[in-house]
């Protein structure tokens, strides 16, 4: 029983170095790959279309993890695509959260008609099927970097909406909130002081998972060909030539795959490791 | 009582669907490219233009816009698609069945999926067994369908490929079907040979919906089931001489199981806003692959018809499960 | 093994920690009523537990014998100790409010036993059931059959759960602090009830209690347990008269009389505590685990 837990233990301290390890490398990576790249991720070069992984066969030395169709660097493009993937991760995942908490947070507390219309929005939002709604949103405002981050922002404010909003409803009607206010404690300010730090645990938790769910959905839109341009190293950009050379190419589906598939795991694990570690409400 | 829950219900879902109408108005009507320039051959002259968009109501202002496709809407009448020149309605309701046969089976599998788990994970409880598979659980369910959708592609369409992972039938038996839900009538016309070159096709992407849902269901069911198991009535089973998969199926299931009964509910409207991009990554003619190619075309009429639909669908199905809960936890309420 | 239920040195531990049971030994003849007495973490109820198979999962038997019905079920294959344990004993557990699976009739809980595990047909279960329940004297028992556990009350489930234990008739039945969660006035009429039930099938009874008041209405002889050593065995008549161990002299003189409410409450002395400590000690002096 108590081998057991020490288990657990160790097996979350495991799960938060990985995830986190991996992220770090991803943002090593993102932040020198215009000087560690190994070729400009934009350069075509149709002699050296589909290499393959230095390991096959036809392999040409410097192209570790071969060629697309157009003859790019398939490694320069996925660290080019991170420099993408980490500044949609961060900037859409931070402004979701700031708006998303906000809200939640008038919601939650102040009640009233703040929160029937901000319910009731949520409603409305919750009957959208969020991808589409992403993807109009993209065909309305055109491609671009700014285009993601709004639509992210967007489609997935409830994710914190709701869960904040619940959160202080409860800590709103807990005792040392009343007696805050008994102490002549303003409601703006006992919103901030009261309730803001004890949902803040959660908001945490939420930022870590809405950056991963950020990547994913800006590996999305630029799978349907909606994200940056039509040239830019995006992962789902890489995914979506990957899927149509299948056959002929594998290793361009493969490994923006891979780079995607341990993001978004490491994105959610650190957030689910936080969570058991830190969390006193979500634990 | 359940009277007044229905009507309240019913009225916050008809204010639900007004605003999703609006929305989608509003954001569409933002749109920057004039979708009637593009449909129009390159020598069309203002004239032509002024007069497609007369007939589209594209010169009226939004709000006028809007009561006209609401008096339509009303009416059954959705407007009239700008690319494939069809009524809306008829396209949407040509391939709603594909989405909802795609999304039904994908529910299944979540289901069956989801509910081994829980079973084995109690089974082992305290054991690595369960160790194992609260951590296939965890794996599941962070990465989303999109990527188990690529990851299935890679492994049963091209390393070792047993199923198809594009389309919804082969060419070839498309014309054997009267109806569009190709899978429920191959199995009322006793027809396997359709039925299994269909479920080769859906497996996959439904697989992909899946695998998150099932995850979630494991989870959650493992967790009440557990709570359950230590209960006395299941002790006093225990005391009886039943095997433990009888104390587990008979005592603890049915009382475990609401919670998940619940949750089911709300997940399957995310399964089934999932479909939007799994249909286009396994080239499946359902309604969310038609959304896509509506909106890169600009098709606005098929744009608000598809996402309202879709809202339809969504509404009423946390309407069903409020339903049925409120039906279910009379008997349940002392459990 | 002339005992129906004989538990000899019988030692149970948290896995790889400290031990629960140090070396128990007890019998319960057949129609005999024992009463096994003790604080609260005595191991009274894991004794119990042990005999029917459940004790947390936590808990493991780590050495000893339990004689049933002249068999060592410790030596049994899981699945066989379990249809044993199924056919010849039965459990009255202490809470009658969560004892009852509350999706399940009250018909089917009772029958349940007599049709999946001893083979009985449906209908002579349901009969066996039906009077059963007439014998625990619950109302409309017709009625009772077909309703959900929160349709009675908890004197009325308490009642069900005693016909459910006799149903199958049993040799042994544990009864876990039957009455611990029942109002005061109903108390005394399910104690009654147990006591009648008892004599009239003749069933070995290990009766757990904390309550020596309902020890001396209801056993024959009586167990007293100090942190998992059983420091007494005698019979009642013996034990309320001159209770040999200073600990069970303790325990008795700190028990409220109920024909005397005003003698009032006396502690245990810290002396006696402290002696009985140094027993259980002397009782681990070979415990290899600490």
């Amino acid at each position: 029983m108590l081998d057991a837990r020490g288990l657990v233990r160790r097996r979350l301290g495991l799960r938060l170095w990985l995830s986190g390890g991996w992220l770090l490398l991803l943002l090593f990576a993102a932040l020198l790959a215009p000087w560690i790249a190994p070729h400009n991720p934009l350069e075509q070069d149709l002699f050296t279309s589909r290499l393959p992984p230095f390991w096959m066969p036809g392999a040409e030395p410097g192209y570790w993890l071969g060629t697309d169709s157009l003859g790019r660097d398939v490694l320069s493009r996925i660290m080019h695509g991170a420099r993408i993937a980490l500044i949609v991760a961060f900037i859409a995942g931070t402004a979701t959260m700031l708006i998303g908490a906000t809200l939640g947070l008038i919601a939650g507390y102040y009640r009233g008609w703040a929160d029937i219309v901000i319910s009731r929005l949520i409603d409305i939002w919750m009957a959208f099927p969020p991808v589409l709604f992403a993807i109009l949103l993209i065909a309305v405002m055109g491609p671009g970097l700014t285009s993601v981050i709004v639509a992210i922002i967007v489609i997935d404010w409830t994710r914190f909406a709701r869960v904040v909003r619940a959160e202080a409803m409860t800590q709103g009607a807990m005792d040392y909130v009343a007696s805050a206010r008994v102490a002549g404690q303003r409601r703006l300010g006992t919103m901030l002081t009261e309730i803001l730090p004890n949902v803040l645990p959660t908001i945490g938790v939420l930022l870590t998972l809405e950056m991963g769910i950020a990547v994913i959905v800006e590996a999305i839109l630029s799978f349907v060909n909606l994200s940056i341009s039509t040239d830019a190293p995006t992962w789902g950009g890489m995914i979506a030539e990957g899927r149509l050379a299948i056959h002929q190419a594998w290793w361009v589906l493969v490994f923006p795959l891979i780079t995607l598939f341990l993001t978004v795991l490491s994105f959610s694990q650190l957030g689910e490791g936080l969570k058991d570690r830190y969390d006193p409400v979500l634990r | 009582m359940l009277l007044r829950r229905i009507l309240t219900r019913l009225l916050t879902t008809l204010v639900t669907l007004l605003g999703v109408s609006v929305v989608v108005f509003v954001v569409i009507r933002v749109v920057p490219g004039n979708p009637i320039a593009m449909m129009l051959p390159p020598g069309a002259t203002q004239a032509d233009i002024d007069r497609l968009n007369a007939l589209y109501g594209f010169d009226r202002s939004i709000a006028e816009q809007y009561v006209i496709w609401l008096g339509g809407v009303l009416q059954g009448d959705f407007g009239t698609s700008i690319q494939a020149r069809q009524p809306v309605l008829r396209l949407v309701l040509n391939r709603l069945p594909a989405t909802l046969e795609l999304s039904i089976m994908a529910l299944v599998i979540a289901v069956v999926l989801g509910g081994f788990l829980a079973l084995t994970g109690t089974r082992l409880r305290g054991s690595r067994g369960e160790g194992a598979i609260d951590v296939t659980n965890g794996m599941a369910l962070s990465v989303p369908d999109f990527l188990w959708g690529l990851v299935l592609i890679l492994v049963f369409g091209v390393l070792w490929p047993v199923f198809h992972i594009s389309g919804r039938v082969s060419p070839q038996y498309i014309q054997e079907f009267t109806t569009n839900f190709f899978l429920f009538e191959s199995v009322l016309r006793l027809r396997l040979d359709l039925w299994l070159d269909l479920v080769s096709h859906m497996l996959m992407p439904a697989l992909a919906l899946a695998i998150p849902l099932a995850a979630i269901i494991g989870q959650l069911l493992k967790q009440s089931l557990k709570e359950t198991m230590h209960l006395d009535y299941v002790t006093l089973a225990r005391t009886k001489g039943y095997r433990e998969n009888h104390v587990i199926l008979r005592e603890a299931l049915p009382n475990a199981v609401l919670p998940t009964l619940t949750l089911i509910g709300v997940q399957f409207t995310f399964l089934i806003g999932g479909t939007v991009i799994i249909e286009r990554l396994f080239s499946y003619e359902g309604l969310g692959n038609m959304a896509i190619d509506a909106v890169i075309n600009r098709d606005l009429p098929l744009i608000q018809g598809i996402v309202i639909l879709f809202a339809v669908l969504f509404t009423a199905i946390n309407l069903i499960v409020d339903l049925l809960y409120a039906v279910l936890n009379p008997r349940l309420r002392h459990a | 093994m002339s005992a129906f239920l004989s538990i000899r040195n019988l030692s149970a531990a948290i896995r790889g920690g400290p031990r629960l049971l140090r070396a128990v030994s007890l019998d319960v003849e057949v129609g005999e009523v024992r009463g096994l007495v003790g604080e609260s973490g005595a191991g009274k109820s894991m004794i119990g537990k042990a005999v029917l198979g459940i004790l947390p999962r936590a808990v493991e038997v780590v050495a000893g014998e339990i004689w049933l019905d002249g068999v060592d079920l410790l030596r049994l294959r899981p699945a066989e100790r379990r249809r044993r344990i199924g056919a010849t004993a039965a459990l009255i557990p202490q809470d009658p409010l969560t004892a009852l699976n509350p999706s399940r009739r009250i018909g089917r809980q009772i029958t349940d036993r007599l049709v999946d595990i001893l083979g009985w047909r449906r209908g002579a279960a349901e009969a066996r059931a039906l009077e059963l329940l007439n014998e625990v004297r619950v109302p409309e028992p017709e009625r009772v059959m077909r309703a959900y556990p929160h349709e009675l009350s908890g004197g009325m489930r308490q009642r069900v759960l005693i016909a459910s234990a006799f149903a199958a008739e049993p040799k042994l039945i544990v009864a876990d602090e039957p009455t611990t969660a029942l109002d005061v006035t109903v108390q005394k009429q399910i104690l009654r009830l147990i006591a009648q039930m008892q004599a009239r099938h003749g069933t070995a009874l290990l009766f757990v209690t904390h309550d020596l008041g309902v020890v001396s209405k209801v056993c024959g002889s009586l167990s007293v347990l100090y942190g998992g050593l059983v420091v007494e065995e005698t019979s009642v008549r013996d034990f309320f008269r001159a209770p040999a161990h200073p600990y069970s002299a303790a325990l008795l003189a700190a028990t409220p009389k109920y024909t005397d409410p005003a003698a009032g409450l006396n502690p245990v002395p810290a002396a006696v505590i402290d002696a009985v400590r140094a027993e259980v000690a002397a009782a681990d002096r070979n415990w290899p685990h600490g």
